[in-house]
């Protein structure tokens, strides 16, 4: 994709790695460290100035790093059905102390090369060297990795000091993802789905640790009620003081107010960043949103969050000035896409959109995680609206209104096997864009996580088919343009 | 009425819900349909109308439901779209639709959706924060709307006094079936796995009184005979539900009787009565947030394995030898608690196994294998 990197991205990035080495240091400290679900009221957490990671966020990463698949394994062998979310597969995995690792070979001290990895070996003038011996191209060294195993922690902890205990801790994979600390409590919110309550149960129980609950029921309306509010709100009040037990502090308003101040400057500018999409062409991909995501869900209370996203601002405004893009071939059809994108396969996902000029200019996170509240019952109604905690009304309305504003041709829906509640009324939601806005919707079988659960073929084929629909759509336009 | 005879009229009823549906409408009644899970009956006993529980279909095929829902969505929330989208539910003046799990979050707005010309579809999310004050009070406001909204299919107030008849009732009709349970475990000679289920099942379609005496006297019956001198097995079944006559033909061919179950159409339905005395909404709320053990709802005690150990209790208190989970496809919330179940049951020595299944299954082969060999291990 992109080969600059822009002062904005960069700046997106650093606030993650920074957030994940806070918590490493912490932990080192003997500081506690939380894992949190990525819509828990982060801002609770903040008052308290508490380290807390995010396992969605990590579960993405681990898979986009290509071990989803050996994680949801991992976790298939505790007892776990390959049917849960793969998500919750790679955490509970990784909360069991399961690590993906480099293989070693304990009397040499090396590891393991797989020898099907790596790119091709090229010369000066970049042709591919041939391997005189078997006519097929050689590999280049630098790029071949070893084989990836599962270690686990506990029992790389019950070994006796010495070479063995030191080379397997060295050989887990460095990636921030894989190295996140474990946790001492967790914060769980049912507003994006209901098997966060059992995934979060499980971690609990796993690792005996305190369990900080907010349960957000589902919605029918697109309006929150009060009593659903005051439930809500209690629940908050509950959490408060769940936290000073655990942390032994009283709860600093003055923090938790600078917290919501943060989130809501950072929603703001992610809508602001999320906007630029409006622009035909975009000066951005909108796959870039999905990285962004990171930080909206990692450090939306802090400052630096929404002051990186002020960076992208202007790095976006300075493309659009320039006539430049992210978006690394000329836009000639744009589609929203629609839930989570297939970590494992990003590269698979974006090839047929390249190959057709397709850009990404809508997601549906760009309203879902873009709240902005005056108020402690404005965040309770704020929190209530997750992708999956709203009615269908709700959820037609956000990606209707993205749909226009952001000038869409077409929707690519990814039914998302790991997501029931989100995949579970999507064919009512194709109906409807197709009725309401006249664009053609096009769905595949994937899954967030775990690569098992993609198709490519069947990808490349509806993809094909959306873009032939967009292009016949384009071409009956122009003639009534006529 | 002799033991045949009722065990009979239950079968009758628990295979053709349609015709009881029917007979429900010949004779004036209204009928609401009442989808998985916990929700409140008595409110609609009390609204002078016929609960009827939709836990899917074992004859049914997923046709019409496919242009609702992906292929990865639990059988027992397709199938049951199914037949509100192919004619079958046609006679009801309402359904309720609960959303305690991620398949009844979306399904509920897929049938307010498709039945929106059809029927009034009666929405409630129940509160996972069941015991605290603000949790019950969260009940409390749901129950109210679905109350105001069964009174409007109805025509008639629910009044308090209604209500407190309605808890007596459903109380009544629990506690023969926690008696039944008991009773089908002592004379399972008599009350075999097939017979059992048919006895359970009908239970979500007949009027509850009328269920209730029917029970009674069928509990009556059985606590005339003689414990059986069982040279079977006995077993505790789990899973969300286990109804199917050809699977559970299987226990009875083996010798393999059913002691208790832990299974959230049976047992778990049935646990916990209401308070008849005090405000009638809260005492329904209260039950709600008595329910516990449950793989659907929060257990603030979470980092205790409590579910586990309670199910891996019930197997030795009830006698029996081991426990077959019947695992339904797409559950999450049954998956996510499986590894902990299987700790608490392998921690107390109980054997199990764990049967995929699903409604659409027609062929049972493999199940009456690994049935069969479990038999013989125990």
């Amino acid at each position: 994709m992109a080969k600059t990197v822009s002062p904005g991205v960069l700046a997106l990035r650093k606030v993650v790695e920074d957030v994940y080495a806070d918590a490493r240091t912490a932990k080192a400290e003997g500081k506690l460290v939380g894992w949190s679900s990525s819509k828990f009221p982060c801002e609770l957490a903040e008052a308290f100035d508490l380290n807390v990671m995010y396992p969605e966020n990590q579960a993405a990463g681990i898979a986009a790093n290509r071990d989803g698949e050996i994680m949801c394994k991992a976790a298939e062998d505790l007892g776990f059905d390959n049917d849960i979310c793969g998500y919750a597969r790679i955490s509970l995995a990784y909360a069991a102390g399961k690590r993906a690792s480099r293989k070693l070979d304990l009397e040499t001290g090396e590891y393991v090369i797989d020898p099907t990895s790596g790119k091709p070996l090229k010369d000066e003038n970049g042709n591919v060297v041939i391997d005189p011996e078997t006519g097929k191209p050689k590999k280049d060294p630098k790029t071949m990795q070893p084989y990836t195993v599962i270690d686990d922690i506990h029992e790389i902890e019950a070994l006796p000091e010495g070479r063995e205990k030191e080379l397997r801790k060295a050989a887990i994979k460095p990636y921030r993802q894989m190295q996140m600390p474990q946790p001492d409590f967790v914060l769980c919110c049912n507003n994006i789905c209901n098997c966060m309550t059992k995934w979060y149960e499980n971690i609990a129980r796993m690792c005996n640790i305190p369990l900080i609950m907010i349960d957000i029921p589902y919605n029918n309306t697109v309006e929150v009620a009060d009593t659903n509010v005051a439930y809500i709100r209690s629940q908050f009040d509950a959490a408060i003081k769940q936290l000073e037990e655990l942390t032994g502090k009283k709860f600093d308003e003055k923090k938790f107010e600078h917290a919501c101040a943060n989130a809501n400057r950072t929603a703001q500018n992610w809508l602001k960043v999320c906007d630029y999409l409006q622009y035909k062409p975009a000066p951005m991909s909108g796959f870039d949103l999905f990285n962004h995501m990171a930080d909206v869900v990692t450090a939306r209370g802090k400052t630096e969050a929404a002051d990186a996203f002020e960076l992208l601002e202007q790095d976006l405004e300075e493309n659009i000035k320039n006539g430049t893009s992210t978006l690394p071939f000329p836009e000639q059809y744009r589609v929203m896409f629609e839930g989570i994108p297939c970590w494992p396969k990003l590269p698979n996902l974006f090839k047929p959109l390249k190959e057709n000029g397709v850009n990404v200019t809508a997601v549906v996170y760009a309203p879902a995680f873009g709240f902005v509240y005056n108020n402690m019952d404005e965040m309770v109604r704020a929190y209530c609206k997750a992708p999956n905690s709203v009615c269908i009304e709700q959820g037609v309305d956000w990606r209707e209104g993205i749909c226009k504003a952001n000038k869409v041709d077409g929707v690519l829906v990814h039914y998302n096997r790991s997501c029931k509640p989100w995949s579970g009324y999507m064919a009512e939601m194709q109906r409807r864009f197709t009725a309401d806005l006249g664009i053609p919707c096009a769905g595949f079988d994937g899954d967030q996580a775990d690569p098992r659960n993609f198709n490519e073929a069947q990808y490349m084929t509806r993809v094909q088919g959306l873009v032939e629909a967009m292009e016949a759509n384009k071409t009956l336009k122009e003639g009534e343009d006529k | 009425m002799s033991t045949e005879i009722l065990l009979n009229e239950f079968k009758e009823i628990s295979e053709h819900p349609y015709k009881v549906l029917s007979q429900y409408k010949q004779e004036g009644k209204k009928v609401i349909g009442v989808l998985p899970y916990f929700a409140p009956v008595e409110l609609v006993v009390a609204a002078g109308m016929v609960p009827m529980g939709i836990w899917g279909s074992n004859k049914k095929t997923i046709a019409l439901a496919k242009e609702y829902c992906a292929t990865f969505y639990c059988t027992i929330a397709q199938l049951a779209l199914e037949m509100l989208l192919d004619g079958t539910m046609d006679q009801l003046d309402g359904i309720i639709t609960p959303t305690i799990c991620d398949t009844l979050r979306p399904m509920s707005q897929n049938i307010r959706v498709a039945m929106s010309e059809k029927l009034p579809c009666i929405f409630l999310a129940h509160p996972q924060y069941r015991k605290p004050a603000f949790g019950l009070q969260f009940t409390v406001d749901q129950y109210t709307h679905v109350k105001k909204e069964l009174e409007k299919i109805s025509g008639t107030a629910i009044t308090d006094e209604a209500l407190r008849e309605a808890i007596k009732v459903m109380n009544r009709s629990r506690a023969a079936r926690r008696a039944f349970v008991k009773l089908a475990s002592d004379h399972c000679d008599v009350i075999t796995a097939v017979k059992r289920s048919a006895v359970l099942r009908a239970a979500w379609f007949m009027e509850p009184v009328v269920f209730a005496e029917k029970l009674e006297a069928l509990n009556a019956e059985l606590a005339q005979l003689p414990v059986a001198d069982w040279k079977g097995k006995k077993i505790v079944t789990s899973g969300i539900i286990c109804d199917n006559p050809k699977l559970l033909q299987i226990f009875d061919d083996n010798q393999i009787a059913i002691a208790a179950d832990d299974v959230a159409q049976e047992s778990r339905s049935f646990r916990v009565d209401a308070s008849e005395e005090g405000d009638p909404m809260m005492a329904l709320a209260q039950q709600f947030a008595d329910q516990d053990y449950e793989i659907l709802l929060y257990d603030e005690h979470s980092s205790q394995n409590r579910r586990g150990e309670f199910v891996a209790n019930l197997v030795k208190k009830s006698g029996a030898q081991g426990l077959v989970l019947f695992m339904q496809q797409f559950c999450d919330p049954e998956e996510m608690e499986y590894p902990y179940l299987k700790k608490a049951l392998d921690e107390a020595g109980v054997p199990h196994i764990k049967l995929g299944v699903d409604q659409q299954m027609r062929d049972f082969g493999q199940a009456n294998t690994a049935i069969q060999a479990f038999a013989e291990v125990l």
